[in-house]
Order: structure tokens, then C-alpha cells, then sequence
């Protein structure tokens, strides 16, 4: 039995990471107000972009590792692609956040 | 760094983006929010430069290039696009998480020791799956988001492109596409990866091009869904969880929202889909009745409102086409000077995307405790002297409600017919996007205000001046 235990497949744990994951979105979204939709929406965007990861271990280590240059080229263009998504994302929905402003009292 | 400390930050990253989404609960934490998701962002890159050091000169020069170049791009639209733009400009980068997705996906094909998901250069057979469905979803995202760019930015016609036997064409192409899939799963040759990014761009493609304009909010919501199930796939090939959690928060989210609209057009997500909706053709065509409407000038309009005691405007997409918003704002401050309660009533579909209204009377200073979502506000138009309609049609037409013949019989409108008066800025008599008359224009409390919704919100501000 220990053995078996110790056998898990990591795939396992990371699909039981994403069920969750999809579980905790469902009810945070549900929780947005409709009011801020349009930022809900392009900060997704920019958060999706941390796909960035997959980019930069293309452009760092991909490289030297197996001396592919398709490889090196492919991850700087994502690289590019997702910072684009990044810087973009984020600082278009704080200036969308900055205007949302209560009735002065 | 040792690979268990990687994945616990990454971990923090994911935690990080739950908050971000947490934060948008209400506009006073808000701010906060996105600070977390900078902060969740910064965390994920530093995790990934420090777990796999770039090792020379070259992938350093190449990655802070990157960046900087995504930076500077990313930052210059970010403070100059309108917000009237704002439906493009989340398309348009939804098209470049689909396409960084295909990338990454390509660069792990290529070098896949990089990635740690092979054994002597052979590709493990479960990251064969996961790659090609990240890649298949996001070349669907990317050639799927620049069509919805197109048409939100009027550079391809917003009316359904139909072309004979599409769904016999898409049916085929989505086969192809499980072939190409289940091929790469047996033999991960160059071929077979190639081939699902082609078909996946074409499918892309021709999946949005039938729909129109008004179910954008629809698409745009779908497309935010994919581009998460895009990220989520890449993050089961590179087993990280920041990765997967971000994908699975965006995928359900976009899902969500996408239900969101069709509930509030009363539609099936299928339907939407499955597109040629609305345009010229779509929809018992209007009748153009030829009965007399009872319009009116900007200076009986001011008088009227003056002279209300509540006031309901609803906007929809006319006003974001007309830049309206900022006219409108003022007319209201005089109003509230005049002592008249003013509220705004937002139908969830109106405008382009999700919200779409809220940002737009957000930027032209609206305090948001003002406006109100259908559900809240729809009783009280019962009490309302004058329900103001700028830019909006089908969202307002009573048909939805009592006649069970019309297309768009069932889906929830804002029930501006039970105000005393009903004000109208519109061009002319033309119908909305379902093709269909509004009984509304003809009614004896009805008046109609011809006219570009700018100018005349701007001619009654004059007039109350």
C-alpha cells in the first residue's frame, strides 16, 4: 500500500489543483460585481499571461539545454506577445478602477 | 532555487490571482485587487528567472527585449486607447494570449528537454495531449479574437458572414482536428503539431465570422473563456500551478460571463454559436409603420425633465458610438441641481462587452452608487416621470414581454413603458439589431428626440442652461 501511496502520478495532484481552481473561480466570478465586468475581463487577460513562464523558460534555459534555435525564437515571440498582454492588462483596468468613484457627500 | 520552493511561490502567484478576481467584488477593493494580480505576476516571473537561470548574454539581452518591447507597447495603448474602444482592445488581447499560448506550446515541441517533459528527446506521451490541446485551443482563441477585433472596430462588417454548408464545413474541420490530435499523440512528428495550429486557425476563424455584432458581448466572453483553457492546457505541459489555477480561474470566469449574456438576451449559447443572428436578413423584417410618432425638440425635452421628479437614463450602444457619455453626465448634474432624482438603468447586454456601459458613465464621472443593474431598478420605473432612452432599442421593446410572436419574446428588458413619459434619442425610426419595430415609438407617452445622441443630449443641456 505505501508503495502505491508513493506512485501517484503528479499529473493526479495537478488536476486535482485545477478541479479546485475551477470550483473557487466559479464562485469568485459569481461574486463580481456586473458593474465591473468590462475590468473583470481584462484583468483575466492580463493574469492569462502568465503564460509568460512557459516564454521565458523557452528563451533562458530552452536554449542552452537542447541548442534549439526554433525553440529560442518561438519563446522570445510569446515573450513579446504575453508582456504585451502583461503591462497592458493590468495598467488598463487600473485606469478603468481609478474611475469608478462614489457620489460626494 | 530548488524546484519545491518554485512551486510553492508559484502556488503564492495562483493565491495572488484568486484575490485580484476577489477584489472586483466592489469597486472600493478593487484597486487592491489588481495590485495583487501585479504583485502575483511579478512573483511568477521572478520564480521562473531564478528556478532556470538564463544562462550568457544573449537569452538575458533576449528576455529584458521582451519585456521592455511588451512594456512599451503594452503601456502606450494602455493610457492612450478610449473607452469606447475598450471591446476591441480586450479582443485584441485575447488574440495575443491565444497566440503566446501556440507559441510556448511550439517552443516546448521544439525543446522539449527545456521543459523537463521528455526522455531521451522523445516527448512524453501525456504532455503530447496537453500541448496540442494548449496550442489547438489557442490558435482557436487568436484567429477567433481577431475576427471579434475586426468587427467591434468596424474594419470588417459587424453583420453575420454566412457562408453555405459552414456547419458541414466546421463539423469537418473539428474532426480533422481530433485526427491531427490523436496522430501527434501516437507519432509527435513536426507534421502533425503543425497541422493542428492550421486547423485550429482556420476553425478559429470560421466559428466567429457568422456572428454578429450584437452578440459580440457573447464572443468576447467565450474567447476570455478559451484563452483561460488555452493557459490551463500550457500549464499541464509545463506541470505548473500558477499556471493552471490562472486557467482555470479565466476559463470559468469568461464561461460565466458568457452565460451572463445569453441570459440577458434570452438566448441559448448554442444559437449564439451557431450565428446569423440579427443584420438586415435575420427576423420577421420591420414593419416601418406609418403611423404618426409624437417627436419632440431638445427645449421640450429639458422643460420636461426640469419638471420630473425622477429621472431614469438608460444608455446603450448608441451613446458609446456617439461619445455621449460625457453630455449625458452634465445633463444629469443639471438636473440634480433642479432638485430631480437621477438614475441610470444598465440592461447586462447593452454596449459591446460585459460592462461595457458601467465603464462608460464610470469615466464620465457617474459615481457608480447611482447606477443600477435590471433587476434592482426595473420596479421603479412605475414611479419614474421619465424614462430617457439614449442609444438603446431592443432592450426597451414591450414585445419582449407581451407579444409571444417576436423574436425576441422572453428575454428580460428594462420596462421603461410604465415611466409617465418615455424619451427616445435616435437617429431615425430604423429598428434595432433584432430587425424588429419597438410599439414603444409609437406610443402616446412616448417622444421621440431625432438626432445624433451627442448633440441633442448637448442641445438640452443648452436649453437648461
Amino acid at each position: 500500500m505505501e508503495q502505491l501511496a508513493h506512485s501517484i502520478d503528479p499529473f493526479i495532484s495537478l488536476l486535482g489543483i485545477f478541479v479546485l481552481a475551477v470550483f473557487v473561480g466559479y464562485y469568485v466570478v459569481w461574486n463580481v460585481t456586473p458593474a465591473l465586468h468590462t475590468p473583470l475581463m481584462s484583468v483575466t487577460n492580463a493574469i492569462s499571461s502568465v503564460i509568460v513562464v512557459g516564454a521565458l523558460l523557452a528563451v533562458g534555459a530552452g536554449a542552452i539545454a537542447s541548442g534549439s534555435t526554433l525553440a529560442m525564437i518561438f519563446g522570445f515571440i510569446a515573450l513579446v506577445l504575453a508582456s504585451i498582454n502583461i503591462f497592458g492588462g493590468f495598467m488598463v483596468t487600473s485606469r478603468m478602477l481609478a474611475m469608478y468613484k462614489k457620489k460626494e457627500k | 532555487m530548488s524546484a519545491n520552493l518554485a512551486a510553492l511561490l508559484y502556488l503564492v502567484a495562483g493565491a495572488l490571482f484568486i484575490m485580484a478576481l476577489r477584489g472586483l467584488s466592489s469597486p472600493a477593493s478593487s484597486r487592491q485587487g489588481n495590485m495583487f494580480g501585479m504583485v502575483g505576476m511579478t512573483i511568477a516571473v521572478l520564480t521562473t528567472l531564478a528556478l532556470a537561470k538564463p544562462v550568457g548574454v544573449l537569452p538575458w539581452l533576449l528576455i529584458v527585449g521582451g519585456l521592455g518591447i511588451g512594456a512599451v507597447i503594452g503601456g502606450i495603448t494602455a493610457k492612450r486607447i478610449p473607452m469606447t474602444a475598450m471591446p476591441q482592445l480586450v479582443a485584441a488581447f485575447h488574440s495575443l494570449v491565444g497566440l503566446a499560448a501556440v507559441f510556448v506550446a511550439a517552443a516546448a515541441y521544439y525543446a522539449p528537454d527545456a521543459f523537463g517533459i521528455a526522455t531521451d528527446g522523445v516527448i512524453h506521451a501525456q504532455s503530447r495531449i496537453e500541448m496540442a490541446l494548449g496550442a489547438a485551443i489557442g490558435a482557436i482563441t487568436f484567429t477567433g479574437s481577431v475576427i471579434a477585433f475586426l468587427k467591434l472596430d468596424g474594419r470588417m462588417s459587424g453583420s453575420p458572414i454566412l457562408l453555405p454548408g459552414r456547419h458541414v464545413i466546421n463539423i469537418a474541420l473539428g474532426l480533422a482536428l481530433l485526427a491531427a490530435i490523436v496522430m501527434f499523440f501516437q507519432t509527435p512528428a513536426e507534421i502533425w503539431f503543425w497541422a493542428i495550429v492550421v486547423i485550429s486557425f482556420i476553425l478559429g476563424f470560421l466559428l466567429i465570422v457568422p456572428i454578429g455584432g450584437a452578440d459580440m458581448p457573447v464572443v468576447v466572453s467565450m474567447l476570455n473563456s478559451y484563452s483561460g483553457w488555452a493557459a490551463a492546457g500550457i500549464g499541464f505541459t509545463l506541470a505548473n500551478t500558477a499556471l493552471i489555477i490562472t486557467g482555470a480561474l479565466v476559463g470559468s470566469s469568461g464561461a460565466i460571463l458568457s452565460y451572463i449574456m445569453c441570459k440577458g438576451m434570452n438566448r441559448s449559447f448554442f444559437s449564439v454559436i451557431l450565428g446569423g443572428f440579427g443584420g438586415e436578413s435575420a427576423g420577421p423584417a420591420a414593419k416601418g409603420e406609418s403611423k404618426p410618432v409624437k417627436q419632440g425638440s431638445a427645449d421640450d425635452a429639458a422643460f420636461m425633465m426640469k419638471n420630473a421628479e425622477t429621472v431614469i437614463i438608460v444608455p446603450g450602444y448608441g451613446m458609446a458610438v456617439a461619445q455621449a457619455q460625457h453630455a449625458l453626465r452634465e445633463m444629469a448634474d443639471h438636473l440634480k441641481k433642479s432638485g430631480v432624482t437621477v438614475k441610470y438603468a444598465i440592461h447586462p447586454v447593452a454596449g459591446r462587452m460585459p460592462g461595457h456601459m458601467n465603464v462608460l458613465l464610470a469615466e464620465a464621472n457617474v459615481p457608480y452608487d447611482e447606477v443600477f443593474e435590471l433587476e434592482d431598478i426595473n420596479s421603479e420605473f412605475a414611479q419614474a416621470d421619465i424614462a430617457f432612452v439614449i442609444g438603446a432599442n431592443d432592450v426597451t421593446n414591450p414585445a419582449a414581454k407581451e407579444d409571444p410572436a417576436s423574436p425576441i419574446y422572453g428575454m428580460p428588458v428594462l420596462e421603461v413603458w410604465k415611466a409617465k413619459t418615455v424619451m427616445f434619442i435616435k437617429r431615425g425610426m430604423s429598428s434595432g439589431y433584432a430587425g424588429i419595430d419597438n410599439g414603444l415609438f409609437w406610443r402616446d407617452n412616448t417622444l421621440m428626440l431625432f438626432g445624433d445622441a451627442k448633440k441633442m443630449t448637448e442641445e438640452i443641456n443648452k436649453a437648461m442652461g
